[in-house]
């Protein structure tokens, strides 16, 4: 099925004074679609937002919102909703007062705003309407920012960090309404820090760094941008495992532990997955039991780092050791391995 | 980045100006801030007014102090008095002074943008917003004392400034007029806190604009400056509406205030609305710039101050200070000749008119070494009257403090059987003899009499 743009974004550049916050930027994002924008801090994630919720405007470069092209004057496309640097909320009234005073500025629009009460359904805030937003928890704030934004019946939902603060209530509701308002057709374009919500709610992401858009596609080929990745073994016999692991062609295992990483991690090695499977063939073989493996950095986070350059520097990995002449494993079913990385994986 | 703004584009409209009016209000009396505001401004006047009028101790260093057990009247000029002080100042400061800063503070201007689709709509509703609920503030001052005051004391005749009476239905008439005065000055500082709101951005700064602007100029009113620079600030205003209580009513000054005050209130709005729709609302963390202060507010606005000056010089007859020996002793002689007539009254004296009475004054500044001109507390004057059938002519003397606004207390200094202290009977009770201390006041724009 043929997807309208809902964004489409041409060589857009912006300067605050000498600073270049955005440097030729490329954006697509067609209707439906839940679009994460990721990068460092200061990459211009909130400028390239602001861009498009109409509250700046490019020095140079094509902007075009829902079909509108946007010019070199400052105004706000019809269609867009959401916020950037959190949501604007007036703490001295409720909930129910703040989506309402929206309603009120809204509703000779088309006439299409949505119902306060049901808004506030949505995010899970029923139950804290008539409170005043002073006594709000910052998730909460977001998911009310999250209702302001859906009072509008958004075409084009623009939000920042929506998922700054939030308990896992409060993510599920969040999620439920981004995927829920991507499948009636509105493109949702957010930016994140947490690249777990990126992997669960985009189909696609755009990494900027410095101004620059250093990746833009599909999250899986995100995740295939990190190279190779550390990963790390808790197993019956660590001795072992280090042994088996270093003797493994392709892997190199990661002396020491970095600060912050489980002590119980007995063995972090670094290598492509091929060579992971075949670690834990032998692990098998040997009679060492494997109870944890994972990669140390999730792939998409690695891919960010990676992209960026903003990654630790890289621990020094020991090579593979020569295999002996008398060591010769049984080749195992490399699937053996997966139920125990995608397993880490889901729990992650 | 300097946005220019737009109007709506791709058949997307503002939102109209009512509701982003309505919102704005919401918004301001949503605040306790707002809401202890109004409870004090519609309740502590008249608490006050209603309290002091039953003391026998007055403040007769106010304006009309020291006629507040004497006639309800009085108690609400006493509020306004006080005021045009300290009150308006400070009222318009924490209400325009913070309906734009409140936004940074909050961090809620794109949220706005987003909302209203239009700065200029903006800017609108948040000047009538702040605009409403000052008038509503004004409005509760002007009640409150005027209800205190009748409920305590009554609705008796009150002393104008000049010593004529005024009648109960002309004194409310006058009241009324003295407090729709004094909403010019008002807005002329509402619009200096407009400008400080937006040009200071989340700097407390921007709040305080108002209320320091006032305080300097009261300082300024202090100083025996020209009378066209004393007109030309818009605080004058705060203190014109007592030409009101004279006959005839020094129309001049109040004039000359409003036009100044009206012209401080478009030149300073309008800058707030042009900084504004200039502004660059990205900048979460915006404080204004020093320069861009002086250029888009303080110049102007100084500019203003000039040009008012020129016009007053050139349009006027008055010179130096505005307080002149001749004008000065009409102006004594004038309160004299209405008190002593209410003097008789109380008394149960024949009746005598003005015009019988022919009173007139000589008044001297600091003796012979000084000029007599200007404010000071050294003037010193002989009042001389006739009374009708007698060869002798009375004489008073009097100590004049006069300020520079022109206000003046007389101050009895004998013979004491005519202006020393004793009590006299009035309907509302024992009261002070009326030419033992009362207030007057000189018109700064008046020409000097001829002699």
């Amino acid at each position: 099925m043929h997807r309208t743009s809902a964004v489409q974004a041409r060589g857009i550049t912006k300067s605050f004074g000498d600073v270049i916050a955005l440097d030729g930027v490329d954006l697509d994002v067609p209707s439906g679609q839940v679009h994460g924008l990721v990068g460092p801090n200061g990459a211009g994630k909130t400028t390239l937002l602001g861009l498009l919720l109409g509250l700046a405007v490019a020095d140079r470069g094509s902007l075009e919102i829902l079909g509108t092209p946007v010019g070199r004057t400052l105004s706000v496309p019809g269609g867009v909703a959401g916020f950037v640097d959190g949501p604007g909320l007036y703490p001295s009234l409720t909930a129910r007062q703040n989506l309402a005073a929206l309603a009120s500025l809204r509703r000779y629009d088309a006439g299409h705003t949505a119902d306060v009460g049901d808004a506030l359904e949505q995010v899970g805030l029923t139950d804290v309407a008539d409170d005043r937003v002073r006594g709000f928890s910052l998730g909460m704030r977001q998911r009310l920012g999250l209702a302001a934004a859906l009072l509008t019946r958004p075409r084009l939902l623009v939000l920042d960090e929506p998922a700054n603060g939030l308990d896992p209530a409060g993510k599920y509701h969040v999620h439920r309404v981004i995927t829920g308002l991507a499948a009636d057709g509105a493109a949702v374009v957010l930016s994140s820090h947490r690249m777990d919500d990126l992997a669960a709610l985009c189909s696609e992401v755009t990494l900027l760094a410095t101004g620059r858009i250093v990746f833009s596609g599909p999250v899986g080929k995100l995740a295939a941008e990190s190279g190779e990745l550390d990963y790390r073994l808790v197993t019956s016999d660590p001795e072992a495992a280090q042994r088996l692991a270093a003797r493994t062609p392709g892997l190199r295992v990661v002396p020491g532990h970095d600060a912050g990483q489980r002590q119980d991690a007995d063995v972090v090695v670094r290598g492509p997955v091929p060579a992971l499977d075949e670690l834990v063939v032998r692990l098998v073989q040997a009679g060492v039991a494997l109870r944890e493996l994972g990669p140390v950095v999730p792939p998409l986070e690695a891919a960010f780092l990676a992209l960026t350059g903003t990654g630790p520097e890289p621990t020094q990995a020991e090579p593979a050791q020569p295999e002996p002449a008398q060591a010769d494993p049984v080749q195992a079913e490399p699937a053996q391995a997966e139920p125990a990385l995608a397993a880490k994986e889901e729990a992650r | 980045m300097t946005a220019i703004v737009t109007g709506p584009r791709g058949g997307v409209r503002p939102a109209p100006v009512l509701h982003g009016y309505r919102f704005e209000l919401v918004k301001l009396l949503s605040q306790w801030r707002i809401r202890l505001l109004l409870l004090a401004c519609w309740i502590a006047p008249a608490a006050f007014v209603a309290a002091v009028s039953l003391q026998s101790s007055l403040p007769s260093d106010t304006v009309f102090g020291r006629w507040m057990n004497s006639t309800g009247w009085a108690g609400s000029l006493v509020v306004l008095d006080f005021s045009c002080s300290w009150a308006l100042p400070l009222l318009t400061a924490l209400v325009a002074g913070d309906v734009f800063a409140v936004e940074d503070r909050l961090g809620t201007w794109r949220h706005l943008l987003v909302a209203v689709r239009s700065p200029k709509r903006i800017f609108v509703a948040k000047t009538l917003a702040s605009l409403t609920l000052i008038l509503l503030l004004v409005a509760g001052l002007a009640a409150s004392g005027i209800v205190g005051g009748l409920a305590a004391v009554g609705d008796g005749q009150l002393a104008g400034l000049d010593g004529h009476l005024l009648a109960p239905g002309d004194a409310a008439g006058t009241v009324l007029l003295a407090w729709a005065c004094a909403l010019a000055p008002t807005l002329a500082f509402a619009a200096v806190g407009l400008l400080g709101s937006v040009a200071l951005g989340r700097s407390p700064m921007g709040l305080l604009m108002p209320a320091l602007l006032a305080f300097v100029l009261q300082l300024a009113q202090l100083l025996p400056l020209p009378v066209a620079v004393q007109l030309a600030l818009p605080s004058h205003a705060f203190l014109a509406w007592r030409g009101l209580f004279t006959s005839p009513a020094q129309a001049g000054p109040i004039l000359a205030g409003l036009v100044v005050c009206l012209a401080w209130a478009v030149v300073a709005t309008a800058l707030a609305y042009r900084m504004f729709l200039r502004r660059d609302f990205t900048d979460l963390s915006y404080d204004g710039s020093g320069r861009q202060i002086l250029v888009g507010a303080v110049l102007p606005l100084a500019a203003l101050v000039v040009v008012a000056f020129g016009v007053i010089a050139g349009l006027t007859p008055a010179t130096g200070s505005g307080v002149e020996q001749g004008k000065l002793q009409n102006s004594l002689a004038t309160a004299y000749s209405h008190l002593y007539r209410l003097q008789t009254r109380e008394l149960h004296r024949p009746d005598v008119t003005e015009a019988q009475l022919r009173a007139t004054a000589s008044c001297d500044k600091g003796g012979s070494r000084v000029l007599d001109e200007g404010p000071g507390n050294d003037w010193r004057c002989v009042v001389s009257w006739r009374l009708p059938g007698a060869t002798a002519v009375g004489t008073a003397i009097y100590q004049l403090d006069v300020t520079a606004d022109g206000r003046y207390v007389a101050d009895g200094d004998g013979p004491k059987e005519v202006n020393g202290y004793f009590q006299v009977r009035t309907p509302t009770g024992d009261a002070p003899n009326p030419l033992w201390q009362f207030d007057g006041n000189v018109d700064l724009l008046a020409g000097t009499p001829k002699e």
